[in-house]
């Protein structure tokens, strides 16, 4: 097991297994489809990122640089909130970006029941060593533990 | 909750409530944003016009449109009238049966009301929909060093980078609080420190680079930075003439969409890279050197993803972001003469071009406009992005020399000059 310390972007306790992108999450590109056609999985429609294309998100602990792409990013990453439909936290290796971080600020201050613990500035050795399915355990104070599966 | 952003007391009266919950609401929201980029104080907003990202009545958006009803009930109006980007429907554009049923019933079945709620909050007039505000035509033109609270990417660099007005890559909802409450908070590109650049691109190619490749490669290489660029102004001169500002409308929104540029220099030619020219760039910045095979380099990685790679394409999307005046007369003239070269009558693969409705109503006021017509294509004021974004339309294969378009959607990103070929092309034979 291994423990990394990042910034509290959203407080937060949760456990949950991981899911990593290496690259960027185009956050529309990625859960349009699914916020649209119901997909209560949100499987990621991203055909530019082979990391996460075709696999759930919703509930995972989704590990990733920082989010790109359109400036709706932050309404859609509000949006999955509030249909229940969010990973269980985002896990950010670098400082969080404009746009997640307009969609996990509004999440927070707006929704009372869907909440969704946010960590930035995790460091590239934590992208470089999380994997997908292994254990993630976020603690109040932006820790991070990462273990392998059970 | 104690902030590290200096506050006035009449913003820490809203944050209290004294305007009401939702207000209070709206302030949190944009404070707490603000304290994670470590912005100091929040500052006016001073433009005349905000410009909001989110036009569709998207049925998968329906907590936005909650929100927003929020506002309208508690009274919390745009304090600026506002454009927004481009319609998402347009009968003028080609569907099947499908994508009508698609669209009008499942996708964008809430279009009507949530015109509405713009209409409510602030909209500035029927014609305000288009990525391009800042067109002559349209009149959301900020001055150099005003204050916005502008999303949609391709607007935001534009209005940075050849405006020089000051604008973070916001997103939307964002837009609209700062709008609502009349400050932005201060960090990043709203400071001077923050619009300094992080990287030196020297361009050595041979012939002038596409804009829209360009802007790729600069985009996916800085990500978030902002780059001062020495060399191209070897091929764009050094006045923001129609041309320049056409170039650098297609180049900036590729920087944006295949990176997260907000604000580029070009050296001797964009305004601060013209006032205070290499001081901008800061003392660690980093090289990258762009020549022509550099350039193909990018272009022959963009991933295919055609089911079928050889098949013909059924549809052409020029126009993301929409089309100046000046690239639609361009273009018209450039339809013509690759159809009297291939002998063929009118355009082979249909075709849209895509502008902002008040720059098409100024086209259609020109002989340039039954020219086009003649040749087949179509101008059309909708959002290119909009029509791409949903699993039947992906699986049309559909060509654009937007990297925008290419970067959201399945459509296959080719040069001006291979669109020009492609949809000219006579696939009957002749010539």
């Amino acid at each position: 097991m291994k423990t990394f310390q990042g910034r509290v972007v959203v407080p937060g306790r949760v456990s949950a297994e991981a899911l990593v992108s290496h690259g960027g999450l185009n956050t529309l590109a990625s859960f349009q489809k699914a916020l649209q056609f119901g997909d209560k999985k949100a499987t990621c429609g991203d055909q530019n990122n082979p990391d996460l294309y075709g696999k759930q998100m919703a509930g995972k602990a989704l590990c990733l640089p920082q989010t790109i792409g359109s400036t709706t990013g932050g309404l859609v990453l509000y949006c999955a909130t509030s249909m229940g439909r969010q990973p269980a936290c985002m896990l950010f290796s670098n400082p969080i970006d404009s746009l997640a971080a307009a969609g996990a600020v509004l999440a927070d201050v707006w929704l009372e029941d869907n909440k969704m613990p946010v960590v930035d500035s995790l460091g590239d050795e934590f992208l470089d060593y999380v994997k997908d399915g292994m254990n993630i355990i976020v603690q109040e104070g932006g820790k991070v533990m990462v273990s392998d599966p059970f | 909750m104690e902030y590290k952003v200096k506050l006035t007391d009449e913003q820490k009266a809203i944050l209290d409530g004294s305007r009401g919950e939702t207000l209070a609401k709206v302030m949190e929201s944009l404070v707490r944003y603000g304290e994670l980029f470590g912005a100091t104080e929040m500052v006016p907003v001073s433009s005349r016009y905000n410009h909001l990202v989110t036009s569709f009545g998207l049925k998968a958006l329906g907590p936005v449109y909650e929100l927003m009803d929020k506002l309208l009930e508690a009274g919390a109006f745009s304090g600026q009238k506002f454009t927004v980007d481009p319609r998402p429907l347009d009968p003028k554009v080609p569907t099947n049966i499908a994508q009508d049923v698609v669209f009008k019933l499942f996708m964008y079945s809430r279009q009507k009301d949530y015109e509405e709620q713009l209409a409510d909050l602030g909209l500035l007039s029927d014609n305000a929909f288009t990525c391009t505000c800042y067109m002559d035509e349209v009149g959301n033109k900020p001055g150099p060093g005003e204050v916005l609270s502008w999303s949609e990417s391709s607007a935001v660099v534009y209005a940075n980078s050849v405006l020089g007005a000051r604008c973070n890559r916001n997103s939307g909802i964002i837009d609209l609080m700062g709008s609502v409450i009349g400050y932005v908070p201060k960090f990043g590109l709203l400071t001077d420190e923050g619009r300094k650049a992080d990287w030196i691109v020297e361009i050595k190619t041979e012939k002038k680079p596409e804009a829209q490749l360009l802007g790729s490669a600069i985009g996916m290489k800085v990500m978030e930075d902002v780059p001062y660029i020495i060399g191209l102004d070897k091929w764009l001169g050094n006045e923001l003439d129609d041309e320049a500002c056409t170039y650098l409308k297609d180049f900036g929104a590729a920087t944006a969409s295949n990176g997260a540029v907000g604000l580029y220099h070009v050296d001797g030619l964009t305004p601060e890279a013209k006032e205070s020219g290499k001081k901008l760039i800061k003392k660690d910045a980093k090289t990258y050197v762009i020549d022509d095979a550099e350039l193909e380099r990018v272009y022959r990685e963009y991933p295919v993803i055609w089911k079928d790679p050889d098949a013909q394409p059924k549809l052409c999307f020029m126009g993301c972001p929409h089309m100046s005046l000046q690239q639609l007369k361009d273009w018209t003239d450039r339809v013509e003469e690759g159809l009297a070269k291939s002998g063929a009558g009118k355009v082979s693969v249909p075709t849209v071009f895509t502008a902002a409705p008040d720059v098409l109503e100024a086209f259609e006021k020109t002989p340039y406009a039954d020219r086009l017509k003649a040749t087949g294509v179509i101008t059309s004021y909708i959002c290119p992005l909009m029509y791409m974004n949903n699993p039947l339309s992906e699986k049309m294969p559909v060509i654009t020399s937007s990297n925008k378009l290419r970067t959201y959607t399945s459509a296959r990103f080719y040069t001006d000059d291979e669109i020009l070929e492609q949809i000219t092309r006579n696939r009957k034979g002749g010539r």
